[in-house]
């Protein structure tokens, strides 16, 4: 065996003994720990990644000396390498961009236990991209939501105090359906690993067994990562956990935190059930409708917010909505615009969140949109990021927000049922979205009027480094899109 | 009673008929005064109590709250009786409990019972099964045990000195002080606590127990003490940096262990720690060291909680 296929173990591993030693270490070091171990870890990420490309099969990985069925695994393939390899880079960029700001939004006696929340946050991001068992992923699950909630609780006011107990009461409801559906499926099939989960249920769907429990399954697995991953109407958390928490925690919920389930989602769709027996269960149909609803609603709420953080996180709520209408489009097409909408996303929404913050802060700390005008002139590199994450929203070609819209209207196009509600509904939302994301960048670039020139605020180095980077990788997506489609659908083909 | 002395049955015939306590001339204690509100402050508090859910939710005229709480007791009830319900006919599906062709009775389980002691050398197949075959759940579960820990930190933990002397003045204000029955049974068990939670750790191969079971009850032990001896007796033995300590090597050392154990195994490279003779006390590898310190780690946590929701430290 390669000691590249050592990597994936190793990155989890490493992730969790740096988060341990953290603990013990003053908040400056724990900084340093962390940078290194997201350096170390991306690394390895991109070697996995590389490597897999070129050998151009997935392998999988023995945790231990015994093999599947009786001990756990993991599986790397284009796609889970690629998508390690992202999450890492948007983790590390959400990190240092906000990195002076946490300085005045956390204690500093705290500030080593934030590092520890972000290490072992990548550690179950790795997990639930890498693993090849369902309770592997159920124990990660738990490590993701008691991380996320201690992100979010961080910076000590009341609202993040009410916002992280309501993401906790929601998202141990969706931990809760999912412990479910695994006992589930481990009573029908009498395996864990998803592999043999996936011959044992093939084996009696078509002998005709379990299909009333089967169907209640996929149900309960569905809707628990949608209340994870915030699909409209579970999204009631997500607001106040993105408006309210420090910059990095909520580029990094927004990012990085729904886009893990959803990926767990789709393993879960093409290696544990399997894609014919979900689209036949017509699941795909309800995340379908559910997908266009939020679309609209979450733009609606955009459009009526008066707070810059609040509306971006409103936008979250559209996007994860295309993302679900992807699947339920239930083609493979579509599941490849829905994953480049994850990539997509990502940069762009950890891009606006970082911008946004260094708007606020050049407008006394408001982000009520009255103060934010001509915010833009103060702060002129937060006000440009905001400007090209904007644009990747709405889908100005070049960026690559167009490219996943475009592969939403191919795939809905291929789709005869339903494409008209889908075409529909991406035009109207398009719409909405540049109502939201225009009101906002005129806004900020609108002069005022006060008797001097305003005084032009330099931003820390890293912290124009970070949403260089963003700005960067955002127009790469944008005019790299088919070798990424072409790796993407490669990664899907290596699923089965 | 008064300083002559008695004997022990007429103590007990005093103590019987309720002439003499127990706590006399022994333990400090704070006689209980009634808590005394005057009228004027009552009004007070009560106008302000008015005032502040007519500010907060205008609950008098206002009746989208009044709706909206109704609605959702009714649903909240309906909802969970539809998941009751669902659930249910899940079940009814599902195969019976305990039969023999049911699917988990699989080569999974049979490999697990049959095979289990001469894999991992460990007597117990529950701790084999857990610390061996799924290794790797189960450290991720001792992280979600230690990542819990650093929430109720980053919630209770208290910073500043003004707010750490008020909380540890205020410790014990609802609770007397040097209780002596506590202070005689805690004399008694914590050592047993202690030894018997030894016991359970580093038997969790032989026997029923383990690091879980075991650090729960040695955490236990130390809760007891404090109750009993207070805070300033147990920082002799255990303050935050022994804390601290404990808690980061042991899961250094997990990780480390664990780490090797998948490596090598994963690459079909000899694992150098001999499994020993199944039923001996040093046998099964690596899973006696890693119950050992699954169980520093639990005490450790456990401890931390009841520390930290007490007075936000150690």
């Amino acid at each position: 065996m390669d000691i590249i296929c050592n990597f994936p173990c190793i990155s989890i591993v490493t992730c969790m003994i740096g988060g341990i030693i953290s603990s013990a270490l003053k908040g400056r070091a724990a900084k340093y720990l962390n940078a290194v171990i997201l350096a170390a870890v991306t690394v390895m990420s991109a070697f996995v990644f590389g490597y897999t490309m070129t050998s151009g099969e997935s392998f999988t990985y023995v945790m231990g000396r015994f093999p599947a069925p009786w001990g756990n695994e993991l599986r790397a393939g284009v796609l889970e390498g690629g998508m390690a390899l992202f999450f890492c880079i948007i983790m590390m960029l959400c990190l240092f961009g906000g990195q002076e700001k946490l300085r005045t939004e956390v204690e500093p006696q705290k500030l080593n236990l934030y590092y520890i929340l972000c290490d072992l946050l990548l550690s179950s991001l790795l997990s639930l991209v890498y693993t090849n068992d369902m309770f592997t992923a159920y124990v990660f699950i738990e490590i993701n939501t008691i991380s996320a909630c201690g992100l979010i609780m961080i910076s000590q006011t009341g609202r993040t105090i009410e916002a992280a107990t309501r993401y906790m009461i929601m998202s141990l409801l969706g931990s809760g359906m999912i412990l479910l559906s695994i006992c589930m499926l481990y009573d029908m099939t009498g395996h864990l690993l998803m592999e043999n989960i996936h011959e044992t249920l093939t084996a009696s769907v078509t002998a005709g067994h379990f299909h009333v429990p089967l169907m209640i399954t996929i149900g309960m697995i569905c809707v628990g990562i949608a209340i994870k991953s915030a699909l409209f109407p579970f999204h009631t958390w997500l607001p106040d956990a993105y408006g309210y928490s420090t910059v990095s925690s909520a580029a990094i919920l927004s990012s990085l935190v729904s886009k893990g389930y959803i990926f767990l989602l789709i393993k879960i769709i093409y290696r544990v059930i399997g894609f014919d027996v979900i689209y036949a269960s017509r699941v795909t149909d309800i995340l379908f409708v559910f997908g266009l609803a939020g679309m609209i609603m979450g733009s609606l709420a955009a459009i009526r917010e008066n707070d810059i953080y609040r509306m971006t996180a409103y936008s979250s709520v559209a996007q994860i909505g295309y993302i679900y209408m992807g699947f339920g489009l239930g083609t493979q097409v579509a599941m490849v615009a829905s994953i480049f909408h994850i990539l997509s996303h990502a940069v762009t929404k950890a891009l606006l969140f970082l911008s946004a913050s260094g708007l606020a802060d050049v407008s006394g700390g408001s982000r009520r949109f009255i103060d934010l005008t001509g915010s833009a002139y103060r702060n002129k590199i937060a006000g440009i990021a905001f400007g090209a994450g904007a644009l990747s929203m709405v889908g100005i070609p070049l960026f690559s927000g167009f490219i996943s819209k475009l592969l939403f209207a191919e795939a809905a196009v291929r789709n005869s049922g339903k494409m008209l509600p889908a075409l529909i509904v991406l035009a109207v939302s398009t719409i909405l979205n540049a109502i939201y994301f225009m009101k906002t960048v005129i806004r900020i670039f609108t002069p005022v009027k006060t008797g001097r020139k305003p005084a032009f605020v330099k931003n820390h180095r890293i912290f124009t480094a970070a949403v260089a980077c963003l700005i960067a990788l955002n127009v790469f997506l944008g005019l790299c899109s088919d070798r990424i489609v072409e790796l993407i659908e490669a990664g899907l083909g290596m699923f089965v | 009673m008064n300083g002559e002395k008695q004997s022990f049955s007429r103590h007990f015939q005093n103590w019987f008929y309720g002439d003499d306590t127990a706590f006399d001339n022994v333990m400090p204690m704070r006689s209980q005064t009634e808590h005394h509100i005057s009228e004027e402050e009552r009004k007070e508090y009560e106008e302000e109590y008015a005032q502040m859910r007519e500010r907060v939710f205008y609950v008098e005229r206002n009746h989208e709250i009044w709706l909206f709480r109704k609605c959702f007791e009714i649903m909240g009830i309906v909802l969970c009786a539809l998941m009751v319900c669902v659930l249910f006919i899940a079940v009814s599906y599902l195969p019976p409990t305990g039969h023999a062709d049911n699917p988990a009775n699989n080569e999974v389980s049979q490999l697990y019972v049959e095979h289990g002691i001469e894999d991992t050398g460990a007597v117990n197949s529950v701790t084999g099964m857990i610390l061996s075959y799924r290794a790797f759940d189960t450290f991720g579960e001792t992280n979600v045990l230690f990542i819990s820990g650093c929430c109720v930190m980053i919630l209770l933990l208290l910073d500043h000195k003004a707010q750490k002397r008020s909380a540890i003045s205020n410790d014990r204000f609802y609770e007397p002080k040097n209780d002596v029955i506590l202070q005689q049974v805690a004399r008694i068990l914590v050592p047993v606590v202690f030894i018997f939670a030894i016991y359970v750790m580093l038997n969790g191969h032989l026997s029923p127990g383990g690091g879980f079971s075991g650090g729960a009850m040695m955490g236990a032990g130390m809760i007891l003490n404090v109750c009993a001896f207070g805070f300033d007796k147990t920082r002799r033995f255990f303050s935050e940096r022994v804390y601290t300590a404990v808690k980061v090597t042991a899961l250094v050392l997990y990780g480390v262990m664990i780490t090797y154990y998948y490596v090598m195994g994963a690459n079909g490279l000899e694992n150098h720690i001999p499994l020993g003779t199944p039923g001996a006390i040093l046998s099964a590898g690596l899973i006696l060291p890693i119950d050992l310190v699954v169980g520093l780690q639990v005490a450790c946590t456990m401890y931390a909680f009841y520390a930290l929701f007490r007075r936000g430290g150690f």
